[in-house]
């Protein structure tokens, strides 16, 4: 499993990257192996949209299970991965680098001391799997 | 694939039947709707029945042998079904028939209803809807009415346990309503903290199915329905599973305020690709008076020589119709005979045996396969189809050699809370050997992931087609042979 060390994870399996007040959502590696072969994403938020932790940003389907990928922040939508309708596979192949979904304005930066780091979030993962 | 489509088995000017000279004047069909470019397959009858027969020999079915899909309790369907359901007083009649030439029908649809209260302990019964998620449907609009009549409108919730059927969240979603997910106990059982913690007056109800997707009786039952009615919601019982409580246990008696049938699960009508569901659903007495119509009752009492005349009546607050006509009733025909075939005892009979026969294969594989929420079960339980010193393997893999061990695969990937889901349902139908050639097949499956996993990764092996690409299945939509060209 990879877990860049440079990003922050939800417990429901997001990870973020903060680039100043900007932040890049997407879902883990651990996430995307659970599902397994992904073959639908639907961005559900758009451009200019406010948002709040728990939000459904996108809608997966696999060939196992269908999930919501949740907002672990809250702001405002900058930007949206519009390639992702067209090539879901790359969830799978580069969860965080293509596959990154929705680009958030942060409104409470102290949000951010919720996630996890790379360290307890691969514990948790762990805690899971049994 | 070793069977051609039929338009490719097709040979201008083949037919199948020659039509003798006609003893009437011929009309011509008008120009404007005569047209060649419509690429209609021609073939003799041979040719057709030939083609036809070839694949149903390519098709699984529960006439061939055990379909052990979890949740779906794919029972054998007993024959003599079929032949009441053709009867010509049955199979010949019209739902636009006047009501007093159908009563024999109708005295039937009156008996079926009174006997699903019986089993279920409800005060009313409307056989209208189509099949089970209908009937989820239909419970749920009635909560809703029940909810609306008494002016409280700030209920705006239903809460469903993650252990529910995958089909609940969507009824509630589909009927308008905010779903609140459940988190399951690890006995496998609603956490009754989390519930405590939600209950609300913005709650309209809850989903319970019991037995769960997990296979277990939620022994907290009572105490749930008590809890929900406390905070002034109902409880919608899934009766999915009713098959494992048959004369032992009745819904109503639990507290539920509302449940549906499947009676093509639990009745032996048939489903999958062999025929329409059947949803009857059951309500308490405060409900009767919403449930969809129109439903039999007897409009006039027999007499000793005489018997009662029925007819049609709509419940004074009915949530109004839910299907054309009255529901299918060649399905209500099919399980009033398996009913009648049983009588009490024999239903008991029935959740006995679904309950010793998943007990039996949950005993002979659990030192194979891990169970995560391992205790005795109801009618059927929940593997895990993954091993740590088998990397790679994943439940499909397993549901995949299981075809060329004759097997139909289990249900995989649900319920969502078990990782490598596979959920196990062998019925009441199965015979000791049956269920032991299947227990043997998934333990030799279990030894070849460890020692030739890729027996596992490219099965199927002995199938007309070998394995699927769901991804390129579920990415290119392509569903015809043949695509108009205009």
């Amino acid at each position: 499993m990879n877990t860049p060390t440079n990003l922050k994870y939800s417990k429901t399996d997001e990870w973020v990257n903060v680039d100043g007040n900007i932040a890049t959502i997407g879902i883990s590696d651990y996430a995307q192996d659970q599902l397994s072969d992904i073959v639908f994403v639907e961005i559900v938020v758009a451009v200019g949209d406010t948002v709040k932790p728990g939000d459904t940003l996108a809608s997966l389907e696999s060939v196992k299970a269908a999930a919501d990928v949740n907002c672990p922040v809250s702001g405002k939508v900058v930007e949206i991965n519009e390639a992702l309708a067209q090539t879901p596979e790359v969830v799978n192949s580069d969860p965080y680098g293509k596959a990154w979904m929705v680009k958030v304005e942060l409104a409470n930066t102290s949000e951010l001391e919720t996630l996890m780091d790379a360290s307890s979030y691969e514990k948790y993962c762990a805690e899971r799997s049994h | 694939m070793t069977e051609p489509t039929i338009y490719e088995l097709s040979s201008p000017g083949r037919l199948g039947v020659r039509y003798p000279d006609p003893d009437v004047p011929l009309t011509p069909l008008p120009t404007e709707f005569v047209r060649d470019s419509l690429p209609l397959p021609e073939l003799s009858e041979p040719d057709v029945i030939r083609h036809f027969t070839r694949l149903s020999t390519f098709n699984y079915n529960v006439d061939k042998g055990l379909y052990p899909l979890g949740s779906c309790t794919m029972k054998y369907n007993p024959k003599v079904n079929e032949e009441a359901a053709r009867l010509p007083g049955f199979a010949l009649t019209h739902p636009l028939q006047p009501e007093e030439t159908v009563q024999g029908n109708l005295a039937l649809m009156y008996e079926l209803q009174e006997w699903l209260k019986e089993i279920s302990g409800f005060a009313g019964v409307s056989l209208q809807p189509a099949a089970g998620a209908q009937g989820e449907f239909t419970g749920v609009m009635i909560i809703r009415a029940y909810h609306k009549a008494r002016g409280d409108t700030k209920r705006t919730k239903i809460l469903i346990p993650d252990s529910a059927h995958g089909t609940n969240p969507a009824t509630s979603a589909m009927s308008g309503y905010q779903v609140v997910n459940l988190p399951t106990d690890s006995n496998g059982n609603v956490d009754l903290n989390a519930l405590k913690n939600v209950l609300d007056d913005q709650i309209a109800g809850l989903m319970l199915t019991n037995p769960n997707t997990l296979g277990l009786f939620d022994v907290n039952v009572v105490e749930v329905n008590r809890m929900v009615h406390e905070a002034g919601g109902l409880v919608y019982g899934d009766g999915a599973n009713l098959n494992a409580l048959l004369g032992i246990t009745r819904p109503g008696d639990l507290g539920f305020d509302i449940m549906h049938f499947n009676l093509h699960k639990t009745f032996s009508t048939p489903h999958g690709g062999g025929g329409p569901g059947s949803g009857p659903v059951a309500v308490a007495k405060h409900l009767v008076d919403f449930l969809p119509g129109p439903i039999v009752d007897i409009i006039e009492e027999g007499t000793e020589e005489e018997p009662p005349l029925y007819g049609f009546c709509m419940p004074s607050k009915s949530i109004g119709r839910v299907k054309s006509f009255f529901g299918h009733f060649g399905m209500m025909v099919r399980a009033y005979v398996y009913i009648s075939m049983h009588g009490p005892e024999g239903l008991r009979n029935i959740a006995e045996h679904a309950v010793l026969n998943a007990n039996y294969l949950l005993a002979r594989l659990r030192n194979t396969y891990k169970i995560p929420y391992d205790r005795i079960c109801m009618h059927e339980f929940v593997a895990e189809g993954r091993w740590e010193d088998a990397p790679g393997i994943r439940a499909l893999d397993i549901a995949k050699r299981l075809i060329d061990y004759d097997f139909h695969p289990p249900t995989n990937y649900f319920p969502l809370i078990v990782h490598e889901a596979l959920m196990i349902e062998p019925t009441e139908t199965e015979n000791k050997q049956t269920l032991d050639r299947f227990a043997e097949a998934l333990i030799k499956i279990a030894q070849e992931a460890h020692q030739s996993p890729e027996l596992l990764k490219e099965a199927p092996h002995n199938t007309p087609v070998r394995r699927l690409d769901e991804v390129k299945a579920a990415k290119e939509l392509v569903l015809c042979c043949w695509i108009p060209e205009n």
